[in-house]
């Protein structure tokens, strides 16, 4: 019963960031770019509805633009994650032996190289921008994806039914792609959310510290640098950009753990 | 004694390809040191002679090994950006990321022992999931953003700590203190979150166990049994989670001290960033990763120690 009330609040909070950032492809309430000298560190209310910044640009049409950024950052980040890890960790999960072992190696080793490293090492040499911190982030997750999926592949290929299909003489990838990858999905799906809401904070973390999506271009990490500088007189302006990060990763994580006793209900309660 | 030799053996192996991963990584770059330092104006022959200094004209192979026989003597040579030794402002910073990275750490684990515990313990009750509650809604929250808070409550508003700086430890230990409080609660408030939900699944594993029924069996009283037989069952999955999140705080300790102002590795590193100082990339970069490495390899083998389960294999 409680993974409902985690499900639908996790996914309201997720459904939230999503509208928001594809709202803003069609509409925002101001410019999120234009500065306007005349109204800058505008009161929440009036005009705005959450004011203005330091250089006069609305706050909540850049919370918008910035969950675009996020969502994108998010999704190649995860997607490039998940076409790296998914296919290593079943290879692993079905070849007994060698192959497997190597995998575990390198994604051991690659732990070593957190999000964050590799994206200063590829800023370093390629510069700031939203891919390097999309690779980055891409590159540091596959290991998870790989991980989970290497272990739920061990589990499926125990059953009878991959016997079966050995016995009718189906090729590997036959076996794959029919019987391991759709029953190791939820698995899969899991961790997607999981490897989002960590894309999520480590892109906030990034464009924080000036390495991820560079300005003008709203990021919520980068209004978050801004907001720091008036923490003594305008507090309210690190409020929002810290909020929408907290709700994206907040419902990212409650979806996760919704679904994960959706999917296994054993586990309820145990986590 | 067998597996420490293989782990030193695989940690050994593990930092020679981090070092090469690192060295490959940015020897890859289109700029020319050489060329970068003496600007656009610079004819070839100047630049073919700084070249020669800097030992870029060298072969990528003959640049690695010398790289890498440097840093086993702790040599991290000399930076082409601001000409002096790389070294000891490595060493001069490791030290103040490490006292972050470790107040963090105490600042997770004693929040997050009791309030795991007491999570577990009350699991049905409607405090317990208030703590599971709070122990979600801090995972949400990046220990930039904590440290934000932290310094407008503690610093803006209450005027009791400072919003940033650092006094290092021989010059004035209360000042010492005072200026870490706030860094190291904001990283050690969002790991303790993280931890307090692995030692709240820990201890619930645990209770169902038939150790522990066994226990109440015998007469002992739930908390009795708690203490004496499940808490130190707990413990082994929870000290793996603790080691692996030591790693984490060194690293996030990289962006809480740009929050705060501290000038630690990250400083250094985010400076090397930004003044295109590879070699001083490069040693920042190596070092961590050796110290993840490294922590990682000791918390593999007190796990070992502890679960006696292990030690036969």
């Amino acid at each position: 019963m409680r993974h409902r009330a985690t499900l639908t609040a996790g996914g309201a909070l997720v459904v939230l960031v999503l509208a928001a950032a594809l709202l803003s492809l069609v509409w925002t309430p101001y410019d999120p770019m234009h500065v306007d000298a005349a109204h800058r560190l505008a009161a929440p209310g009036g005009g705005h509805l959450l004011g203005t910044d330091q250089f006069g640009r609305d706050v909540a049409s850049r919370l918008m633009t910035g969950a675009r950024t996020t969502v994108f950052v998010g999704v190649v980040a995860v997607g490039f994650a998940v076409f790296l890890g998914v296919p290593a960790g079943i290879a692993a999960g079905m070849s007994d032996g060698a192959l497997g072992a190597l995998v575990m190696r390198v994604g051991d080793f690659l732990l070593a190289f957190p999000a964050l490293l590799l994206a200063i090492m590829l800023a370093a040499v390629y510069g700031t921008s939203t891919l390097t911190a999309m690779t980055a982030i891409g590159i540091a997750s596959a290991p998870g994806f790989a991980r989970v999926s290497r272990a739920a592949t061990l589990r499926v290929m125990a059953a009878e039914y991959i016997d079966a299909a050995r016995l009718a003489r189906r090729s590997r990838t036959a076996i794959a792609w029919r019987h391991v990858l759709p029953n190791i999905r939820d698995v899969v799906i899991v961790q997607v959310s999981v490897a989002f809401a960590t894309a999520v904070l480590a892109e906030a973390a990034l464009s924080y510290l000036g390495l991820g999506t560079p300005p003008p271009t709203p990021s919520w990490g980068r209004m978050l640098l801004d907001s720091q500088e008036l923490l003594f007189s305008e507090p309210e302006l690190c409020l929002w950009p810290g909020l929408a990060v907290a709700a994206a990763v907040l419902g990212l994580n409650l979806f996760g753990d919704g679904l994960r006793d959706r999917f296994d209900p054993t586990l309820e309660g145990v986590r | 004694m067998r597996l420490l030799l293989r782990k030193l053996a695989s940690l050994l192996t593990s930092a020679v390809i981090a070092s090469f991963v690192v060295f490959a990584f940015l020897a890859v770059l289109p700029g020319d040191p050489a060329e970068v330092a003496l600007g656009t104006n610079a004819t070839p022959d100047a630049v073919a002679a700084l070249r020669h200094e800097f030992g870029t004209d060298r072969p990528l192979v003959t640049q690695y090994l010398d790289w890498a026989q440097g840093l086993l003597h702790g040599d991290f040579g000399t930076s082409y950006v601001t000409h002096d030794l790389i070294g000891p402002r490595i060493t001069d910073r490791f030290g103040v990321t490490c006292w972050l990275a470790l107040g963090g750490m105490l600042v997770a684990v004693l929040l997050a022992l009791p309030a795991g515990v007491l999570a577990a313990a009350w699991h049905r009750k409607a405090a317990g999931a208030l703590l599971s509650a709070l122990s979600q809604a801090g995972i949400a929250i990046p220990a930039f953003l904590a440290g934000i808070l932290l310094v407008y409550v503690f610093a803006v508003r209450a005027g009791a700590l400072p919003a940033g700086g650092y006094t290092p430890l021989a010059e004035d230990p209360g000042e010492w203190a005072r200026h870490l409080v706030l860094p190291c609660l904001s990283l050690g408030l969002v790991q303790g979150a993280v931890l307090t939900r692995y030692v709240r699944s820990a201890v619930l594993t645990v209770l169902h166990q038939d150790f522990l029924r066994t226990a109440r069996a015998k007469g002992r009283r739930r908390r009795a049994a708690l203490w004496r037989h499940g808490l130190p069952n707990a413990a082994v999955p929870v000290l793996t989670v603790l080691g692996l999140q030591l790693s984490t705080l060194l690293v996030g300790a990289v962006v809480v001290e740009r929050v705060f102002v501290v000038p630690g590795l990250g400083d250094l590193l985010l400076q090397g960033v930004a003044d295109r100082d590879l070699l001083l990339v490069q040693g920042v970069v190596i070092v961590l990763v050796v110290a993840v490495l490294v922590v990682n390899v000791v918390t593999d083998l007190l796990y070992h120690l502890l679960d006696p389960r292990l030690r036969s294999r």
